[in-house]
């Protein structure tokens, strides 16, 4: 085992992990833990835009942002973050600009800017052009503009490292963070980093549905290092179904090719989201258009034999319009299904996309350990972190904007913060939870295997918590997932060894995609209403009185051993926005 | 144990019926594996493993069923599996690819599949390399805007044809395909590598960096630009379908006429 000691250490180097990274490593000794090499993180996937009320090609302020953002997220979203969000979304985007992201430009030459879903002039009269973007590989010109960044910088980088554990010491009452444990792949050590501030930033976890446009490897390790040691996770049962991923493999279409004129359109030819959402039609919020498509599913409008798809169809855009402003998704649909978009509409179906819950911060970046209390020294952004900015119901573009103003703040508080405090002592073994996961997966001789496991969570899931949920298909899938967990305590590994050992991690992510689908399975059965991403047949409306707040999951362990599920609620922060109904 | 040459393989997929694809989809594929594991052995060996394919699957897909329903033993990276994230390259019937982004009737499924690690850099295990010469030759060309003088308030402007001029090089993904391809990296690795270069050209013709001299007087080092033979192997080998020999010759041609 080795120790390490930074003042800050962050955990992920995706999009939050570097834009923090950038800002803590000018201030603080830092260190970057990623489980893969940086510029593989799942930031490189998105396509369509980061949105910023710079109001390059017509008018737009923040405030309207603002306004989007809160609504759609069906009005969970807690308003003074939002605004922060949107206030400093246009240096974010400037930031980047000066750092050399190459984004599209307009004739004049500044950053030009597309439509996007649920953005709108003037609080939803019509469709603003709000997206600044790179073709459709917006995420993967932040990826690499950060990770170019980082290099200038000088950024410390420990890749292949997997942080299997935070460490979390009582202090006179007070919960705070000692550091983090990590595996190195190459090797199979135990390292210890102590650290007087650590910074999640290591994604979502959508690796726990079938159908998901997330990466294999994002399976929740941030959330649930943080939730087996105590701390709560908040609105779990908040996940985003994105309308269009590739039928069957759930690979990821922008929304910037409905931004762009594409349509959705069923087995008729029918222009289906005109009669669901008059004003935006195809850019209605994801949870509105995801809901739709399955409508027209459900009710016999399905396309193909099994009438289990919909079509996005670009034919009536110019193929020069394709090629120059999405030419990747449009490569995808040639690669993957052997359609040519210029002539052939793509079949899609809603795909797994976004966690909008997760560790619990403020707005600098803070977790929480309750509704109020900050755990000193622990910091989140990203799809990791629920500040909230995003409610019930994400807005496209508004993740790549997250990740860059969230990951800058909390690269900042969490290098001022190491100045101002000493390091907390590690617990005595500090990584004695580690090792023994990893020797009794190691040695185990059950009969269990984890690829069986894994696709019968994914299965379930799919089945039972996705786009409408009901008491009946959630309890299945808690009941389901309570077998699972108990069989999990039998699986074995067939690599034994200490180099590379893939096979060793898979199993330790499974156990992590399976305490977190309990938490979102066990949050939304309690959510006895509709809001956002979570749709409940059973409470078909949103339900303001009984349901106008955060969820908060927290681990309690028995003297047995035995854990179970607590679940408390913690207020929706207002300003100026009165819940209204949400109409597009 | 022979290797079939790809080009042959290939050949003799295209156009060919497609038997048993009517009924099932599924068909039986050998995948020949190029396994190394220096915890057990100092010699690598090929391996071969039978699967049932959809041809319309990808060899990454492939690579899982032997890893999930096979041997878990079976190692190699993979993140997004659509081509994105750069982290599964290898060499698929001798040809530099990308797991994710290569389907299994695109290659001939009737001849065993010979998958290997990635030529050039150091095998760890079965189909991992070490990227740390790969990463650092990309350091080494200052991959990061250079600027001089004070920031604007706003962005910087750029004309949508200054912007599209450097717009190819944009889409590298730092998966290695190419730099591994090249028989000039093979025989030194002191050679940048395609890669590198690539990632130079990104910001040599961008109209809003500065800092073109400092990276051709890098690239312009005996293990620099010059040593490029030109066999194109690079360029077949990109996964995101950049020219990457032309970006070589560009900076080439900057070198000479110091014009970008």
């Amino acid at each position: 085992m080795k120790i390490h000691k930074y003042d800050t250490v962050i955990v992920g180097a995706g999009g939050a992990g570097m834009r923090a990274a950038i800002e803590s490593t000018k201030r603080s000794r830092t260190a970057v833990l990623t489980k893969l090499y940086p510029t593989r993180s799942h930031t490189g996937a998105a396509q369509g835009g980061m949105a910023a009320a710079l109001a390059n090609v017509e008018e737009d302020n923040w405030e309207w942002h603002t306004f989007d953002t809160i609504k759609g997220g069906d009005y969970l979203v807690d308003q003074d973050a939002a605004e922060i969000l949107a206030k400093e979304a246009i240096d974010a985007v400037l930031d980047l600009e000066k750092m050399g992201l190459p984004f599209g430009r307009t004739p004049a030459g500044e950053i030009d800017q597309r439509r996007f879903g649920g953005h709108s002039r003037n609080h939803g009269e019509a469709p603003v052009r709000r997206a600044c973007y790179s073709g459709d590989r917006t995420g993967h010109m932040i990826l690499q503009t950060l990770y170019q960044n980082c290099i200038k910088e000088g950024v410390e980088f420990f890749n292949e490292f997997y942080v299997l554990d935070q460490l979390i010491v009582e202090e006179d009452g007070v919960k705070k963070s000692a550091g983090v444990v990590a595996y190195e792949l190459a090797t199979g050590e135990i390292h210890v980093f102590q650290a007087k501030s650590v910074i999640y930033a290591s994604g979502g976890t959508g690796k726990f549905f079938k159908v998901t446009s997330n990466a294999h490897t994002l399976t929740g390790d941030g959330q649930a290092a943080c939730y087996r040691r105590g701390l709560p996770l908040e609105d779990m049962e908040f996940f985003q179904f994105h309308p269009t991923g590739i039928w069957r493999m759930g690979i990821l279409l922008t929304e910037g090719a409905r931004g762009e004129g594409g349509i959705l359109r069923n087995k008729d030819g029918e222009r289906f989201m005109e009669k669901y959402a008059p004003v935006m039609k195809d850019l209605a919020s994801r949870d509105v258009v995801s809901r739709s498509i399955y409508t027209e599913i459900r009710e016999g409008r399905g396309c193909g034999p099994e009438g289990d798809h919909v079509y996005l169809d670009l034919t009536h855009l110019p193929p020069e319009q394709l090629d120059a402003k999405l030419p990747d998704i449009t490569e995808f649909a040639r690669t993957y299904l052997g359609i040519e978009p210029y002539t052939d509409p793509i079949p899609i179906q809603p795909t797994a996309h976004y966690a909008m819950g997760g560790i619990p911060t403020n707005v600098e970046g803070e977790v929480l350990s309750d509704n109020t209390t900050v755990v000193p020294g622990l910091y989140a952004a990203g799809e990791v972190a629920c500040v909230s900015v995003h409610g019930a119901n994400r807005l496209g573009t508004n993740s790549l904007l997250d990740i860059n103003v969230f990951g800058r703040r909390a690269g900042i508080a969490a290098a001022e913060y190491s100045h101002k405090s000493d390091f907390v002592e590690l617990p005595e073994n500090p990584a004695q939870l580690v090792v023994d996961q990893v020797e009794r997966l190691r040695n185990s001789t059950g009969t269990e295997r984890v690829a069986a496991l894994r696709t019968e969570l994914q299965e379930t899931m799919d089945a039972n918590v996705m786009v409408f949920r009901t008491e009946q298909t959630i309890k299945t899938a808690v009941e389901k997932i309570a077998e699972l967990r108990e069989r999990y305590l039998n699986v074995s590994i067939q690599d034994k060894g200490k180099r590379f050992n893939t096979d060793l991690l898979e199993a330790i992510e499974l156990g992590n995609l399976l305490d977190l689908a309990e938490v979102m399975a066990v949050s939304a059965l309690a959510r006895k209403e509709s809001r956002g991403g979570h749709y409940r047949e059973d409470f078909p409306t949103r339900d303001d009185v009984n349901f106008m707040r955060h969820t908060m999951a927290y681990r309690e362990v028995a003297a047995d051993g035995s854990d179970s599920i607590r679940l408390d609620y913690k207020p929706v922060v207002q300003t100026r926005y009165q819940p209204m109904e949400r109409k597009y | 144990m022979a290797t079939p040459t790809m080009d042959k393989a290939e050949a003799a997929g295209k156009g060919a019926p497609e038997p048993g694809f009517a009924d099932s989809p599924y068909i039986k594929v050998t995948f020949r594996i190029r396994r190394f594991n220096p915890e057990i052995s100092e010699d690598a060996e090929w391996q071969d493993f039978e699967v049932d394919m959809d041809p319309k699957e990808r060899v990454l897909d492939a690579l899982h069923k032997i890893k999930w329903d096979q041997d878990g033993t079976l190692t190699f990276r993979r993140s997004c599996a659509h081509g994105i994230c750069g982290s599964d390259a290898m060499r698929i019937n001798g040809k530099n690819r990308l797991a994710c982004k290569t389907l299994i009737k695109d290659i001939n499924p009737h001849k065993p599949i010979t998958v290997e690690a990635i030529k050039g850099l150091t095998v760890l295990k079965d189909l991992v390399v070490d990227m740390d010469p790969f990463f650092q030759a990309y350091r080494d060309v200052m991959p990061f805007l250079i600027t001089k003088g004070n920031e604007p308030t706003r962005e910087r402007l750029q004309s949508p044809e200054d912007r599209e001029r450097f717009d190819d090089t944009t889409k590298c993904i730092l998966c290695a395909a190419c730099t591994s391809s090249c028989p000039v990296f093979w025989n030194d690795g002191q050679y940048f590598g395609p890669a590198a270069i690539v990632n130079a050209h990104r910001f040599i013709f961008d109209s809003r960096d500065e800092g073109g001299e400092q990276r051709l007087e890098i690239l312009n080092d005996k293990d620099g630009v010059w040593r490029c033979r030109t066999t194109f192997n690079c360029t077949d080998a990109c996964p995101r379908g950049i020219e990457v020999t032309k970006a070589i010759q560009e900076v080439k041609r900057a070198l000479i006429t110091r014009r970008y």
